[in-house]
């Protein structure tokens, strides 16, 4: 139930672009990462996009709001069925598909980014809270530019 | 190619300062560019050795739009074919990568060997004297169309033409004397990136000649120091002008300076500073200095430094409207670990998320949106530093190997405008 609504908090402050509310869903030690499905397949380490602890993950929302020009757009998730799996170390495995359409501010929408989450989450001070988000992408030729988390 | 028809190219001014933009948008252009440039007398960037180490290895890759099978025979040696069947045209090796023997059609199982010979037809004699092919059929006749294939420091180059030049001739001694550079030693890929853009080609092609953008568009690295316009470095380009070189040595402004310009150029000036500046640091490894080395060859492709993060971009045309960028980034062998992960970590810089690169793609995209129902007599403006003669220059404020990309592509395409610059 608590991780429906993490993915559903997660949803919905990237789609209304309250990125710096969505930055309070990880840890301060959390590793953020999006990795091209054929490099999984491959055992190839390279993402696309990866920070690896809050500080970085707090750069990239401030040079997306500061410094980067990209496609000016409105995002929409849809998040699929979510998995639990608890963990002996009292953590959990939470899994989902989700499918990213953007809209341009003309109204028209495309499929932007289909794949699949596979984040891990424990609970700190009462709210279930990521510490490693891996965003695997299966549409990894990215259509034009990546600039906001998928 | 037969029945082209014949494109009448008015270019405004002859040192290639004003460019047509319906150049960028004419369906007969971008088929004769497939004929001309990349089934023609041109080098193009296929894959990289270390990507091909076994007897077997195969990649599947593209020349513009063209399907292209790169592999590696039983031999050692390297082959690429086109990758579409001799018999009906039909796409023989589907997965982008893998190790085989022989490529074999799904569709009537013709079968052929890693250098593209065809090697087995079913039913070629028919069945039990009935049907097959007929008598003056010769397998030999029927192979994949194949390509010439040269690598130069393990980056490999094939081309259609028997024609064109040698490699090194082509590439020239400014080129292959950077390709030794930056592979100097074996390389292992760290993966990949790819990113489909709705834009012209060429727009890319200007896009990496063109060294005036970088600092502006990209604001990221004017706000953080790691390329500024005022940084020493320049651009280089080899006596046909369609390959290009941008350099910039790292630590060889001040600070004082490089705000005062930009401020009095209105150029956006940020408070910004990184939390964690650890991606953006430079481990110097080239003796040189240079802490960023873009270099185009074209026509499809771009071998970048940028810092510590190396690279090959592979460009794929989709027709006049669409690209694919094919990103193979990759470290040395002899790496340590933390250098590895150096790279990994700096790989946020470059690509389709990169914090000093995705400008690029949105660029291109509203140019083309703009410029695709432009009258025949409009035209863009490459000025910066100067117009006439198209020489090498000591800085990089400047397009000026814009130019030399369309003085290239005009004489490849027999576009030329009338009085060549010197």
């Amino acid at each position: 139930m608590l991780a429906c609504e993490l993915m559903a908090d997660y949803a919905e402050l990237i789609d209304s672009d309250r990125l710096e509310e969505w930055l309070e869903l990880f840890t301060e030690d959390a590793r953020y990462d999006v990795i091209p499905r054929e490099n999984v397949e491959q055992g190839l380490p390279l993402s696309i996009m990866v920070c690896s602890n809050k500080a970085q993950l707090r750069d990239r929302i401030t040079a997306l709001r500061q410094a980067n020009e990209y496609n000016l757009h409105y995002d929409r998730h849809l998040i699929g069925s979510v998995r639990v799996r608890p963990s002996a170390d009292g953590t959990f495995e939470i899994g989902a598909n989700y499918a990213v359409f953007q809209t341009t501010l003309e109204g028209q929408s495309r499929l932007f980014s289909a794949g699949c989450y596979k984040d891990r989450v424990r609970i700190v001070d009462g709210q279930l809270r990521i510490y490693d988000k891996c965003v695997i992408v299966d549409t990894f030729s990215i259509p034009t530019l990546l600039a906001t988390p998928l | 190619m037969t029945n082209s028809k014949t494109i009448k190219v008015e270019w405004p001014r002859e040192d290639y300062s004003r460019i047509p933009f319906w150049l960028y948008h004419d369906p007969e252009v971008y088929r004769q560019e497939q004929e001309r440039i990349f089934k023609g007398r041109a080098w193009s960037y296929v894959a990289l050795e270390a990507e091909l180490p076994n007897p077997g290895d195969f990649r599947t890759t593209f020349i513009g739009d063209t399907p292209v099978i790169v592999a590696r025979a039983e031999d050692g040696s390297l082959k690429a074919m086109v990758n579409r069947c001799a018999h009906r045209g039909a796409i023989v090796r589907r997965e982008t990568r893998g190790n085989a023997k022989e490529h074999i059609c799904i569709y009537h199982r013709w079968s052929y060997g890693q250098d593209g010979s065809l090697t087995g037809v079913p039913f070629l004699r028919g069945i039990k004297g009935k049907g097959g092919m007929g008598c003056d059929f010769r397998v030999a006749d029927h192979g994949l169309q194949k390509l010439r294939v040269e690598s130069h420091a393990g980056v490999i180059f094939a081309t259609f033409d028997d024609e064109t030049e040698t490699l090194q001739e082509y590439l020239g001694p400014v080129f292959t004397k950077h390709l030794s550079r930056i592979f100097n030693r074996p390389v292992r890929v760290l993966g990949y990136q790819r990113q489909r853009i709705a834009g012209n080609w060429k727009l890319y092609l200007e896009n990496q000649r063109d060294t005036y953008h970088g600092s502006l568009l990209h604001e990221f690295q004017s706000t953080f120091g790691t390329s500024r316009a005022t940084q020493a470095g320049g651009v280089t380009m080899d006596d046909s002008r369609r390959h290009n070189l941008t350099y910039a040595r790292a630590g060889t402004d001040d600070d004082q300076e490089f705000k005062t310009l930009y401020k009095d150029n209105k150029v956006h000036e940020s408070k910004l500073r990184l939390e964690d500046a650890s991606m953006i640091r430079n481990f110097r490894e080239f003796d040189d200095g240079i802490s960023l080395a873009i270099c185009g060859l074209f026509p499809n492709a771009t071998v970048h430094q940028i810092s510590n993060s190396l690279a090959t971009r592979q460009l794929r045309t989709f027709g006049p409207d669409e690209f694919e960028l094919y990103w193979t980034l990759f470290g040395y062998e002899d790496d340590s670990e933390e250098m590895t992960q150096h790279r990994l970590m700096q790989a946020n810089m470059v690509g389709p998320a990169g914090l000093i690169s995705m400008e690029d793609g949105e660029a291109i995209e509203i140019t083309h949106r703009a410029t695709k129902t432009e009258s025949v007599s409009a035209c863009s403006v490459v000025e910066m530093g100067g117009s006439g003669p198209i020489i090498d220059l000591e800085h990089r404020v400047n397009d000026i190997a814009v130019r030399g990309f369309w003085f290239g592509y005009a004489q490849m395409m027999g576009f030329s405008s009338k009085k060549e610059q010197s």
